[in-house]
């Protein structure tokens, strides 16, 4: 306990980072995600805290928030919940109120985002003094687990077509069958994809925006706190284009960029939280971009 | 300048130049062959970029990193960490 105390005091170099959770219906993931951050805040030794912004989950979120506050400390677990579900721009004014952080880090408390990574953003920030650093799933290590669409498309090609073609040889017909189900089932799973996620609008957003960060629509980042606050006063969109909007609008106002990759594990638990008519509020934000930045 | 206006900029001088030397509005007098190579230019130029795109996104999703042992790991992480907070006294 003593030897770690020191440790703490060797990274007391006066930096806090804030963590923020805005959260809504993650009575099942909070626990789990303040656990992942003790523990790699505790490894690393940086000074943190964590703000819930819970915005009235019905299924208790909140009584579990305080279950943790309890185990862990009124300085480490801070509840700043609101009475309704609002917007995620005014989740994080309202939390950077509250933040007594110089830096705050932005995550999904869904356990999309892995909190290891959480000292890399760091070490990152200090090397290159980065204004922002933002988690890539598109560079290097980076990526994303349940998406892969080159490891459903071999399954496919192999189970759909090269099975039914060794044991059924007496017809085309059932190679044709094979055939089609295999282009509907990718299809489909390319339908179930969000859209704003994938490679094609990555690349149409990077022709059109040439923002020089790889990864948009990503939010798992650290910021100064002065940086956020400025970001998010002149952010106006919803959403997953709220994301794409803070960086374009960071790299529009001079601020400097630094990139980490990270791994994205989609959805253990609950929901995918994306709507139908993803793929037009993406593009319409995407124009709105392109034609105000 | 938004990108929009550099895209409008970025257009209308390729369009320009393509126009003076597909239509000789200056009457340049370019040899016979420039003009041969400027018109259907624009048509080439669409060609060669749809090709980069399918490209660049085909070579993107084919070695796109797929993290199975990130997953694994997560899994394995959310296991212990339900034990110790259980352990804490937290009732889910």
């Amino acid at each position: 306990m003593a030897s770690r105390r020191s440790d703490t005091k060797r990274r007391g170099d006066g930096d806090k980072y804030s963590v923020l959770l805005p959260t809504y219906n993650e009575r099942e993931n909070l626990p789990l995600i303040v656990w992942l951050l003790v523990k790699y805040f505790g490894e690393s030794g940086y000074d943190y805290e964590i703000i819930v912004i819970d915005d009235g989950s019905p299924d208790g979120t909140l009584q579990v928030a305080e279950q943790l506050q309890k185990i862990y400390g009124e300085d480490k677990i801070v509840l700043r919940p609101r009475a309704q579900k609002l917007g995620l721009g005014t989740a994080y004014i309202h939390g950077i109120k509250h933040a007594k952080g110089n830096f705050i880090i932005i995550m999904d408390a869904d356990l999309s985002h892995h909190p290891k990574f959480i000292p890399e953003f760091i070490k990152k920030q200090k090397e290159g003094g980065y204004d922002l650093v933002s988690g890539t799933r598109y560079k290097g290590d980076g990526g994303v687990y349940g998406w892969d669409l080159r490891r459903k498309l071999i399954r496919y090609l192999r189970e759909d077509v090269y099975f039914p073609l060794l044991f059924s040889l007496c017809g085309l017909s059932s190679l044709w069958n094979s055939v089609n189900d295999t282009l509907l089932h990718i299809i489909s799973d390319s339908l179930t994809l969000p859209f704003s996620h994938s490679r094609g609008a990555n690349f149409i957003t990077q022709v059109l925006l040439r923002p020089g960060a790889s990864d948009l629509t990503g939010s798992f980042r650290l910021y100064k706190k002065e940086v956020l606050e400025r970001l998010v006063e002149k952010c106006v969109s919803k959403g997953y284009v709220f994301q794409m909007e803070m960086i374009v609008r960071a790299r529009q106002l001079g601020y400097t960029i630094g990139e980490v990759p990270i791994s994205f594990v989609d959805r253990v638990y609950g929901e995918s939280k994306l709507g139908g008519n993803e793929i037009v509020s993406f593009l319409k934000g995407l124009l709105t971009l392109f034609a105000t930045t | 300048m938004t990108k929009l206006l550099q895209w409008l900029l970025g257009v209308s001088i390729l369009g320009v130049a393509w126009g003076i030397v597909t239509f000789d509005i200056l009457d340049l007098r370019l040899p016979h062959v420039y003009k041969e190579v400027a018109w259907p230019m624009p048509v080439y130029l669409l060609v060669v970029f749809g090709c980069y795109s399918l490209a660049t996104v085909g070579y993107r999703v084919a070695t796109f990193n797929d993290c199975e042992e990130a997953a694994k790991e997560l899994q394995a992480q959310i296991q212990e960490a339900k034990d110790d907070l259980k352990r804490k006294g937290l009732k889910m």
